[in-house]
């Protein structure tokens, strides 16, 4: 897509790396761009007006101009900076989830306002909720929406019969639920329990405000856990790194 | 490149290929680098590769802080003038050097050789913290200061090893954040004004 020389965005920082003596490049998540990467000029350097502006996670305001490879930052002013969130070991954990799980699910350039809206008020969660592990949950319903990968809660995969009370299996590959019957035919699914499948449903339907009233036991918050790394694992074709670091947390006992 | 048609001797194109591997080296700087060398005295290229040679054979991290050293343990952990109840934790061994040429600092380090990046699948189990927990846990250390970058990644390496330390009994401390010199307030970002804002010192 074609810029003019310069131009202005808004953005959330996905990601950076190191180029050179000096210099970043930087994953930028726009509402009407995209994603694009661009390069910040001099920001590993102390006196940088840009590298702090550049943050991971950071929302901003940002000004490029054409460059011949990468476009060039040229300014970045800080519109929030979710100063709460990196002060708490599991919020950051949190937030940087959604980061890799946008950066995964989407390609450079190709325009998606209501996935960066969802960002946005996901982050928004991770720096004021207490309830952040459900709000990744609700994050991930929502994100699979966006994608059209929302998984099939109602009929069974393989009958297309609506699924009976008890416990099914869920299907990775296939996107949804299979009955019992039907499942016995499939080599790789996972027991569904009826709670489980109940707050998949609730939070397909509910907006966040409802969705955070939600009380849930260790058990079926660790089953839902598990059940949504295994379908984003197979929908993003490799594993999410940061649940690694989440699990770490956990067994320090540092999530809160 | 092409290599179906030589257009170089084949150890020429062997040392370009070589420094081609290395960060930051382009194919042009590749070949600047070995038609310098070819041109230059014997005793260069020798030197080059005698020093790229003892570079990895003659190094080790040293047992105690993890620093890069010729001698285990390492010259900062021996040298005699040094406060041996303070470490100083940094990311990598090149911080050390910016640290020292302070001058203020006489205390011991630990290198952690990288800090806490979930996106890159960096979590503390690949990093040096063992080994800092076990100094720590040998008793005599009085405070241990914080000299993670400041940056996500910075912070969550230091928050994470100071709750992981805390229970320990031991002081633990952070650099201050804030301003760089020659930095302009107006451009300084939310994060940083706050932190600067919170350090402030009496004059």
């Amino acid at each position: 897509m074609p810029h003019p020389r310069s131009y202005k965005t808004e953005a959330i920082i996905l990601r950076h790396y190191k180029l050179g003596e000096a210099d970043r490049i930087i994953t930028l998540f726009t509402p009407y761009l995209g994603k694009l990467r661009a390069v910040a000029k001099g920001a590993r350097r102390p006196k940088s007006k840009l590298a702090g502006h550049l943050e991971l996670l950071t929302h901003c305001q940002v000004m490029l101009a054409q460059g011949r490879n990468l476009d060039i930052i040229t300014q970045a002013q800080t519109i929030e900076s979710y100063l709460p969130l990196r002060e708490d070991l599991q919020r950051v954990g949190c937030g940087l989830y959604l980061a890799e799980l946008v950066d995964g699910f989407t390609e450079e350039g190709v325009e998606n306002q209501a996935l960066f809206g969802l960002l946005h008020f996901g982050l928004g969660l991770m720096t004021t909720e207490a309830k952040t592990e459900l709000a990744m949950r609700y994050f991930e319903q929502r994100l699979l929406q966006n994608l059209g990968y929302a998984p099939e809660l109602y009929r069974c995969l393989g009958c297309q019969r609506s699924l009976e009370p008890g416990v099914n299996f869920f299907s990775a590959s296939g996107g949804g639920v299979l009955c019992p019957t039907c499942a016995d035919t499939e080599a790789v699914v996972r027991p569904l329990s009826l709670s489980a499948l109940k707050v998949l449903r609730y939070m397909e339907r509910e907006d966040w405000t409802a969705v955070r009233r939600l009380r849930w036991e260790p058990e079926l918050a660790r089953e839902l856990e598990r059940l949504m790394r295994e379908y984003l694992s197979y929908r993003l074709e490799r594993e999410v790194k940061v649940t690694s670091f989440l699990d770490q947390l956990r067994q320090a006992g540092f999530t809160r | 490149m092409n290599e179906s048609i030589p257009s170089a001797a084949a150890p020429v194109a062997r040392l370009i290929q070589e420094f081609h591997k290395l960060p930051g080296i382009g194919p042009k700087s590749a070949q600047r680098l070995t038609y310098h060398l070819l041109r230059a005295p014997s005793d260069e290229a020798r030197a080059l590769a005698e020093a790229i040679l003892e570079l990895k054979e003659r190094t080790v991290l040293c047992s105690r802080c993890q620093n890069i050293t010729e001698a285990d343990p390492c010259l900062i952990c021996t040298a005699p003038g040094r406060d041996p109840s303070a470490i100083c934790v940094v990311e990598e061994p090149l911080d050390i050097l910016a640290l020292e040429r302070t001058g203020s600092y006489h205390g011991l380090y630990h290198v952690l050789h990288g800090a806490i990046s979930p996106l890159n699948g960096v979590g503390p189990e690949e990093l040096k913290i063992a080994s800092l927990l076990s100094r720590l846990r040998s008793g005599g250390i009085g405070e241990v200061i914080l000299a993670t970058n400041p940056n996500l990644e910075g912070e969550a390496t230091a928050m994470y090893l100071q709750r992981l330390i805390a229970p320990l009994g031991v002081r633990v401390t952070r650099l201050a954040r804030g301003l760089p010199m020659g930095g302009d307030l107006e451009y300084a970002d939310e994060v940083t004004l706050t932190r600067a804002l919170e350090g402030r010192q009496e004059l």
